[in-house]
């Protein structure tokens, strides 16, 4: 008979350890799928490795892919450390993506504009994370589902915007006008898309992690994570804790939406996002919500995404593979965090 | 003016309410009785989609409609499993967990039906289910070609919504399920197994995801296209609080919400109104955020509800 038992402590290696085991679990439970799909295991998995950071241009697309899912994976990190429980950050991406989209539109010097649409794409991304946390503090409004239905909100807004007053009468598609090319962010290596906004999401991870371990403000926020109680005790205010939080969190995933317009595709569509904000949550779970750690997450998945293309063209595999990877990744990793709080015990048969 | 309301008591309009509300009324059941156990169950928007591409691939490979809804039916309730295992069986995060099943069962959706069905031009489609009329009542002016000349599921929903509030209200198993979405503790003492009645509640709850599903693309499009469910498991997670977690109140929601989404398609076709139709597809979100915000005073979210339950831990 086996039992759990309560861990008062884990190790540090556990941080590196439990993302592996999680992310071999996945690829051991994944090969199923390929060998369903008739295509050799070894070889599918290869093409995927090659494709994505095989060579520096592979390397490049990975890392453009990885950019949005740093930002949403360091917007989920932040707000899960508080226990403010963010599945919004997909609607506050496409928020920050419209309003940078907006700012970008206007004619003025490059730089200025750039710095604009930052500023206006993180405020918007606040904004919608505000209402959530607002609605949480002020009336005991449960955030996991709030959250989850602004979503639909922002998505029905965007779609009334683009195919309505803001659809780009030049092209006719539901698309918004594209912003003015000097505008788009500077791209970092000539001939790949490595924009700006990489650059931006490198750094963000360390200053955020700074935030969390190293200021009062992120000891607040981890405080009232982990024992609420405790930190009004102490004398922190909780519900200011979790408002900051809120737009710390709902910021740097407007700043998805940013790097998406300025680097990416320069306007906004339908589809500008393949569901970065929920991958956010696959990362920032990987990372174990550490900032530091949602870097390496964000290329991983990001790898994934861009190999499982080339993976499907090469093996006939489809490339919907990267999907079910990223979900059953996400459970992976519950599972193994269970190891972190408890320990697998024998016990006697009798009770 | 009038010509709206000219449209309004169409029978055609009234038909299509009815339509639109089944898979609603179907998944929003079923996310009440996994809520009404304390298992908070955000997958629901990946098991649809799931069950709707098992359903359709298993009619199309057979032939036989009703072997595509069990099909369905038996995916939703595999799923359920799974989503109990992490959260009832492990006890991990409820909101977490979902996402995670949304995500994985989705992409195994997707993935599956590619490597079924190949790339193909014109999406592969099967014949799906056919008006069944009731004798004698579909006879009845307006109601009847309304509500008595619809697809045998549909008359399914209809049925299921006074059965799921017996079971709920009036069965030694519908109280058990309310006990451990309320004061697992106490049922515990009671000797309800507070495990064991939430796996069953999540899946019942997956079960009737899977036939929501199966009505999508076997009743409704007769097709599996990627977008067949979009959104319509998070509409069911917030009719579920719209309809504070009752049978009755919640098809009440959903039958509220077929009739604006009705409404606006009706709109839009007759090139009525100059509204974007999203303002409407937004409409039961912002509804239930605000809900949340005025119920909030009397709480009428079960109790237990994302909070998993370990019998060793006081």
């Amino acid at each position: 008979m086996f039992r759990l038992e309560v861990r008062t402590s884990t190790p540090a290696w556990f941080n590196l350890a439990l993302p592996l085991l999680a992310i071999a679990a996945t690829l051991v439970l994944c090969s199923g799928l390929i060998a369903l799909a008739g295509a050799g295991v070894f070889e599918s998995y290869g093409v995927m490795f090659t494709a994505s950071l095989g060579d520096s241009y592979a390397i490049t697309e990975t890392l453009v892919r990885a950019a949005p899912m740093i930002f949403t994976g360091l917007a989920v990190a932040v707000a899960f450390r508080a226990k403010f429980w963010n599945i919004g950050a997909e609607g506050q991406l496409l928020a920050g993506a419209v309003a940078s989209c907006f700012v970008g539109a206007i004619p003025m010097p490059g730089p200025l504009a750039m710095l604009l649409m930052t500023i206006a794409g993180a405020a918007a991304g606040a904004a919608v994370a505000l209402v959530p946390a607002a609605l949480r503090v002020k009336f005991k409004v449960d955030d996991v589902v709030s959250s989850l239905l602004l979503n639909s909100v922002i998505y029905y807004a965007l779609m009334a915007l683009i195919e309505g007053p803001w659809k780009d009468s030049f092209s006719g598609y539901p698309i918004s006008p594209p912003i003015e090319d000097s505008a788009n962010f500077p791209v970092l290596i000539e001939g790949t898309r490595l924009h700006l906004g990489l650059i931006v999401a490198l750094v963000a991870a360390p200053l955020i992690w700074f935030l969390i371990v190293r200021t009062t403000l992120g000891f607040r926020i981890r405080v009232t994570g982990e024992n609420p109680e405790a930190a009004r005790y102490g004398g922190i205010h909780v519900e200011r804790v979790l408002i900051s939080t809120a737009l710390l969190s709902g910021a740097l995933a407007g700043l998805a939406g940013v790097g998406e317009v300025g680097g990416v595709h320069f306007q906004v569509m339908s589809d500008i996002s393949p569901g970065y904000g929920y991958s956010g949550i696959v990362v920032a779970m990987l990372a174990r919500l550490n900032p530091l750690g949602v870097v390496p997450a964000a290329i991983f998945l990001a790898a994934v995404m861009t190999g499982a293309e080339a993976m499907s063209r090469a093996t006939g595999v489809p490339a919907f593979l990267s999907d079910v990877i990223q979900g059953t990744a996400l459970l992976a990793m519950l599972v193994a965090l269970l190891f972190t709080a408890y320990r697998i015990r024998r016990v006697g048969v009798a009770r | 003016m009038s010509a709206v309301l000219e449209q309004i008591f169409q029978v055609g309009f009234l038909a299509a309410i009815i339509r639109i509300a089944t898979p609603l009324a179907f998944a929003t059941l079923g996310e009440m009785f996994s809520e009404r156990a304390g298992v908070l169950n955000l997958g629901i928007e990946g098991i649809m989609l799931l069950c709707a591409m098992t359903g359709f691939t298993a009619t199309s490979l057979s032939g036989s409609l009703w072997l595509g809804v069990l099909v369905a039916v038996l995916t939703g309730m595999l799923m359920g499993a799974l989503h109990a295992l992490f959260t009832v069986a492990l006890g991990l995060s409820q909101h977490v967990c979902g996402i995670g099943v949304t995500l994985f069962s989705s992409g195994l959706a997707y993935f599956l039906y590619r490597l079924i069905f190949g790339q193909q031009s014109v999406p592969p489609s099967i014949k799906g289910f056919q008006t069944l009329p009731i004798p004698v009542l579909s006879d009845i002016p307006v109601l009847g070609p309304a509500v008595f000349n619809q697809f045998a599921l549909v008359y399914m929903a209809i049925l299921a919504i006074p059965l799921a509030a017996f079971v709920l209200y009036r069965t030694p198993w519908g109280l058990s399920v309310r006990m451990v979405g309320e004061n697992p503790r106490a049922a515990d003492s009671a000797g309800v197994s507070v495990i064991a009645t939430r796996f069953q509640a999540v899946i019942l709850g997956g079960a009737l995801m899977g036939l929501a599903g199966a009505f999508l693309s076997m009743a409704q499009f007769n097709a599996f296209t990627f977008g067949v469910v979009s959104g319509r498991g998070w509409v069911a997670i917030a009719l579920v609080v719209f309809g504070r977690w009752d049978p009755w109140r919640s098809a009440g929601a959903a039958l509220l919400f077929a009739f604006v989404d009705a409404l606006q398609l009706r709109m839009q076709a007759s090139g009525l109104g100059h509204i974007p139709y999203e303002a409407f597809l937004m409409l039961p979100f912002i509804f239930t955020i605000v809900a949340m915000a005025v119920m909030s005073r009397n709480a009428v979210a079960p109790s237990a509800l994302l909070k998993p339950f370990r019998r060793e831990e006081r």
